[in-house]
């Protein structure tokens, strides 16, 4: 375990240039995901969530991974922080988890516990559940500092303070001493922010975070976590089923369906120029402000997400593809790169969507 | 003398498209504690809302959590008891009926709930679910019971042999189907859907609302329709109300919002909506603070703790909700 005590001791601003000046622009990537490969035991038999995901995270970028419930994209993250339960997940013996060099996948349990919350912190969706009734939030930020630093009792509540302030929380003196269930959902979800960043941790994994507030919240709360990662130079994953959000907060998208990457691309090349008809049907689906003639149907996405029980040999979303043809059934198409510079996508399809009709339906 | 006679006969047409019109409608919820539980304080669920539905249209309500905006759904289908204020359905005053006096309005009226998971019951079989309601309210009679129910089933497309099954057997998008399916069964007028989309997936959720379009239309409904989700009211709805800690600070025909919109609030709502295209990002801007406590509501404006045109006047003052024509009223000072 890196000992983060002389970063943590500066003043903030300080151990913001000194990650800045290391890490952003950077190309070498902070974490390496390869052919993830996630199993659970069930009474109905042994069942993929995860299947042969890959890519990888830059430091100070935001990392979105969209799709629906079911799709994966949590379990993918869980399984990168180790946060499935033990006793009937099983990861594949190929899949690595390359974080500066170790595969955490290899890792024992209290090594384990040493990278989360000090080197990849989490938020998570529920703010009120994350967050312990019976502690102060004070008590709660501290008791990260605690474990991984070593900080004595005021320096850490100092720095509690500090956390909260941050994060823009009103009066964060008298606030330090309050339980959760005096704070709006909003705040709270602040205080879970504050913690998984008091560390300074290289990697921020944010599980839906914003999904159980209103909208104007939801604006402040995006704004934040950007904010902070432009200080801190936190590399972000953002999982969300929203691609609002998506459209907002990340850089880079990746698509799932079914427990596969189907599509990853830059944020402007996959809202203006999907390649996979997944992603495409998805954009469609949404209903857009301003959408000339109301009343109009929505391009909806008809049957349902194959059970993971019963997947099919060929393309997972063949049967709910407009463009399908008799090879999507065959077989499973491979995530290929598709175009170069910022342009470049990779999708999971034989039959990618292809520029003529994007720039016929832009025009 | 024949003018006036066609304009009081005008009047009357006017008068009879309205379904439902709820005036000055409040209601306070209790908060009880302290020595004997007495009410020691108040929630100002809904402050002085007045508004009608025209029969075939389709009212959108949206606001964030606690605005008041699930209130005001109960309320109409008398869920929730006013605490004072009107509620009148097709002419009739319900606000004051006795429950079996309701029943036969409670057929023409009917919900459909946010959660599919909780308003199923888990131990009931989709076909014993929709009998249920049926049979309450003597829609058919017993022998044509299993066609009625077949016929709804494919109506809301779903398979006719799910009706054995039980609810925990479907995916949420069908559940929901199921809740609309439930709704249908008594051929009700008027449905109040509160959030019925909110806890589906964004594909199955164009599914759902498709089908609710289709069904609008092939049934002539008129529909309150719930929802936090402003692209969603856009696109369904004929016209909505904005709450706001429960009062109405705007209502507007959902032609071209954003052209129109001129509450703050709905300006910001827009703005913070969850953009459809990353190029937008710029052009953000984010309501600073939180929605007060509906205990003690701030005593002009209800918005004035988080507007960005605030005076001196809508800290003391509550505006009215002023008519600007075609169907657009406002409640602000500062719009003019």
């Amino acid at each position: 375990m890196r000992c983060k005590t002389h970063l943590i001791q500066n003043t903030f601003r300080n151990s913001i240039q000194i990650v800045n000046d290391n890490t952003t622009q950077s190309d070498k990537p902070i974490l390496k995901v390869r052919d993830l490969r996630t199993s659970f035991k069930t009474g109905r038999g042994t069942v993929t969530a995860v299947d042969g995901v890959s890519f990888d995270l830059y430091p100070g970028e935001t990392l979105g991974v969209v799709g629906e419930s079911g799709c994966g994209k949590t379990v993918t993250n869980k399984s990168i922080i180790r946060l499935l339960p033990n006793r009937v997940t099983i990861y594949d013996p190929g899949s690595v988890v390359d974080y500066r060099g170790t595969n955490l996948l290899g890792l024992t349990e209290s090594q384990m516990r040493a990278i989360r919350g000090n080197e990849i912190g989490m938020i998570f969706q529920e703010p009120m559940t994350a967050l312990n009734p019976v502690f102060t939030i004070g008590w709660q930020i501290e008791e990260a500092l605690q474990y991984h630093t070593d900080l004595n009792a005021s320096q850490r509540r100092a720095r509690a303070i500090e956390m909260l302030r941050l994060v823009e929380m009103p009066n964060p003196e008298k606030r330090i001493d309050e339980y959760p269930h005096q704070l709006s959902g909003g705040m709270r979800q602040r205080v879970v922010i504050a913690i998984a960043l008091c560390c300074e941790p290289d990697i921020l994994i944010a599980d839906e975070p914003t999904t159980a507030l209103d909208v104007t919240i939801q604006s402040q709360i995006l704004r934040l976590m950007d904010g902070l990662k432009e200080k801190t130079g936190t590399a972000i994953i953002l999982i969300t089923h929203d691609l609002g959000v998506v459209a907002q907060a990340c850089d880079r998208v990746i698509v799932m369906y079914a427990g596969q990457i189907v599509e990853m691309a830059p944020v402007r090349q996959l809202f203006h120029n999907p390649k996979h008809p997944y992603t495409k049907a998805l954009l469609d689906s949404m209903p857009k402000p301003g959408r000339s003639g109301h009343q109009k149907r929505l391009p909806a996405i008809e049957g349902t997400v194959p059970s993971l029980f019963d997947l099919p040999d060929g393309c997972r979303f063949a049967d709910r593809c407009q463009h399908r043809r008799d090879k999507c059934e065959a077989s499973l198409p491979e995530l290929v790169t598709i175009g170069e510079g910022t342009q470049e996508s990779k999708a999971r399809c034989f039959y990618p969507i292809g520029d003529a009709q994007a720039v016929g339906e832009a025009s | 003398m024949s003018e006036i006679a066609n304009e009081i006969v005008n009047a009357e047409l006017v008068e009879e498209k309205v379904l439902v019109r709820v005036e000055n409608a409040v209601k306070h919820f209790p908060k009880r504690g302290g020595l004997f539980n007495r009410v020691i304080a108040k929630v100002h669920a809904l402050n002085d809302v007045s508004f009608t539905i025209k029969k075939g249209q389709t009212l959108g309500v949206v606001g964030e959590s606690g605005c008041g905006k699930s209130t005001l759904g109960k309320v109409v289908i008398r869920l929730h008891e006013l605490t004072s204020g009107k509620v009148t359905f097709d002419g009739v005053d319900i606000s004051t009926m006795s429950n079996s006096q309701l029943r036969p309005i409670r057929q023409r009226m009917q919900m459909i709930f946010q959660d599919p998971n909780s308003s199923l019951n888990p131990r009931m079989t989709v076909e014993t679910t929709i009998k249920e309601v049926i049979r309450l309210h003597n829609v058919v009679p017993e022998s044509e019971i299993d066609a009625h129910v077949d016929q709804l089933l494919q109506k809301v497309g779903l398979r006719v042999d799910d009706k054995t099954k039980y609810p925990h057997e479907f995916s949420g998008g069908q559940k929901q189907r199921i809740g609309i399916a439930r709704a249908l069964a008594v051929n009700p007028e008027f449905i109040i859907a509160d959030e019925p989309v909110s806890a589906l997936d964004v594909s199955i959720q164009a599914q759902v609302l498709n089908l609710m379009m289709d069904l609008k239309e092939e049934l002539g409904l008129t529909l309150l329709f719930v929802s936090h989700d402003l692209k969603v009211i856009d696109h369904f709805c004929d016209s909505m109300l904005v709450m706001y800690l429960g009062n109405i600070v705007e209502e507007m025909p959902c032609d071209d919002i954003h052209a129109n919109a001129k509450h703050p609030y709905t300006r910001a709502l827009l703005s913070c909506n969850p953009i459809t295209d990353p190029d937008q990002r710029g052009e953000l801007t984010i309501l600073e603070g939180e929605v007060p406590s509906p205990y003690h509501p701030p005593a002009g404006c209800p918005f004035v703790t988080r507007c960005p045109l605030k005076t001196t006047k809508c800290e003391t003052e509550n505006p009215p909700l002023l008519d600007r024509g075609n169907g657009h009223r406002v409640a602000c000072w500062e719009v003019e």
